[in-house]
């Protein structure tokens, strides 16, 4: 059962910290929008019919031609887990949060290493999506239209020439694609650089999304960048606008780094040591803090300032200390303050075993 | 994805708090994002700058204000019912035929969101779409009678156009 390992590691294929430029891409992602044609939406569709959508999509994942492209599928259907588990697949990335809260009838289709997962009955009927590590868009691409190109031998989508294929929202319409990078941008941050390069994404058509805490500044220094435009591009377009703006960014942010190693040498030393000193002796610690801390340190492993840690564990540990694996972990439902303990001594151990220390 | 606050331009703007432990997220547009942060005061304000040509579009548009003659009383999607009033207050269609009966009104639209209104992307390879044209063929059908009875004549000749492209497609597909 391809869930019960999804619900219980922490890890991910596509985060294993492999792929080309993974110090500073994490992970690439591609999502296809798609409907059944001749179905309403998800939207409108009473809870039988949802059900028998869902059961068409399963069984052309299940089809030979699928099965060529993407190995064993499974389909769960998201009232069939807690609402902690579901919150796990969101915390990886596999599901969206509308997903989890609108669990009637939504099911989810999942490769058992997490780099393929369909959400059914989401927004769209079908939302194919495929990851990979590191900066590798058009990997993703590949995966994703072949596997879209199987299921279609199966499914009728709703297709229109001149609008392409049909969403829900108009935003998705025409190549129903959405591409994306989640990169970790603390030298930019730093520098003060990231506001004034970011914001200027969204003149060549991407959109940027940071996850932002009470603070001032975008919590672990991630940032996920993706495409705006659908519709009247090239899918190969889209991507290569996304891939060729993101190498831009990745030099941008390696000579910040530069630039802070250079400039600060003592403090980005300190920080880094800093970082590692709470992860490794904290006893209680939150969710935005640890996510800070790790950006720190995982910065000084990628200037070679640490020793002994990977970036996968670093990765892995992004998805340990969330709220509902921690929990699901404990198997039962905790306070925050049981959650921040936990949370310590999870990372204690993962860091401390590691035999690390910094240089 | 369209902003939240007024449904009319694309959602730039992704905003997660974490207050307390509970995360929650506003995906707003560029001049929505602006109002929220100076009614919210958080810090980290990107200079949010808009797209040329989404801002070069918008000066020459008057902004779309709903009218009761068009929107809410009028006549929904024929195929699925939802109205234009509907969607506007939620951002999401009904059905892929909404695309046909909302087809004038959702252009300036896709052309905010989009810059262009004409798929350039993939075709499903399957030579098929034959079943699907068909069914909405019926549905024309049934809608180009409805508009001849009551004399809407501009609208059924442009139906009727819509009918003879589909008829052509489906021979196109079964000669293959
Ligand atoms: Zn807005
Ligand atoms: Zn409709």
């Amino acid at each position: 059962m391809a869930i019960k390992a999804i619900l219980s590691r922490p890890s991910s294929r596509w985060m294993d910290g492999s792929g080309p430029y993974a110090d500073l891409i994490i992970s690439s992602r591609i999502r296809l929008a798609r409907n059944l044609a001749g179905w309403p939406f998800p939207s409108l569709l009473s809870p039988e019919r949802r059900q028998e959508v869902a059961r068409e999509i399963n069984k052309a994942a299940h089809a030979e031609a699928a099965y060529a492209v993407a190995g064993e599928l499974e389909m769960v259907m998201l009232d069939a887990l807690s609402p902690v588990q579901r919150q796990i697949l969101v915390e990886k990335h596999l599901i969206s949060p509308q997903h989890a809260e609108n669990e009637a009838e939504g099911a989810v289709i999942l490769r058992e290493d997490e780099t393929i997962s369909i959400m059914v009955n989401e927004e769209d009927h079908l939302r194919l999506q495929s990851f990979c590590p590191g900066l590798q868009l058009a990997e993703c691409w590949r995966l994703a239209n072949a596997l879209d190109d199987a299921l279609e031998q199966t499914l009728e989508f709703a297709f229109d020439e001149r609008k392409g294929y049909l969403t829900a929202c108009p935003t998705n319409v025409g190549t129903g694609l959405r591409a994306s990078v989640m990169a970790h941008l603390p030298g930019l941050v730093h520098t003060r650089q990231a506001r004034r390069i970011l914001s200027a994404l969204s003149q060549v058509g991407l959109a940027v999304r940071g996850i932002y805490g009470e603070g001032s500044e975008p919590v672990g220094n991630l940032f996920q960048i993706s495409n705006q435009i659908t519709l009247g591009r090239s899918e190969e377009d889209i991507i290569d606008n996304l891939a060729v703006v993101t190498r831009q960014i990745v030099d941008q942010e390696t000579s910040a780094r530069e630039v802070l190693q250079r400039e600060t040498g003592p403090q980005l030393q300190d920080r880094v040591g800093r970082a590692y000193g709470l992860l490794t002796n904290a006893a209680v610690i939150g969710s935005e803090e640890a996510l800070a801390l790790l950006s720190d340190l995982r910065l000084g492993v990628d200037l070679a300032l640490v020793k002994g840690i990977e970036r996968r564990t670093i990765n892995e540990l992004m998805v340990a200390i969330q709220p509902a694996y921690l929990q699901e972990k404990a198997g039962r439902k905790m306070s925050p303050m049981e959650r921040d303990v936990l949370r310590a001594s999870v990372i204690r151990q993962r860091l401390q075993n590691k035999s690390g220390g910094v240089l | 994805m369209l902003c939240e606050e007024c449904k009319e331009r694309p959602a730039t703007v992704h905003i997660t708090t974490i207050i307390k432990n509970q995360k929650s997220q506003v995906n707003l547009c560029e001049e929505c994002a602006r109002e929220y942060q100076q009614h919210w005061g958080f810090g980290f304000q990107p200079d949010f700058s808009i797209p040329q040509f989404l801002a070069a579009l918008l000066q020459h548009e008057a902004p779309e204000i709903p009218t009761g003659r068009q929107e809410g009383t009028g006549p929904g999607c024929r195929a699925c019912g939802l109205t234009y009033d509907e969607f506007r207050r939620t951002g999401r269609l009904g059905c892929a035929q909404c695309y046909n009966y909302f087809g004038d009104r959702l252009e300036p639209l896709l052309h905010r969101v989009h810059g262009v209104s004409r798929h350039m992307g993939k075709v499903p390879r399957r030579a098929g779409g034959t079943l699907s044209t068909k069914r909405e063929i019926e549905q024309l059908r049934a809608e180009l009678e409805k508009l001849v009875a009551s004399e809407e004549y501009e609208k059924a000749a442009r139906v009727r156009d819509r009918i003879r492209e589909l008829e052509k497609k489906v021979a196109g597909n079964t000669e293959k």
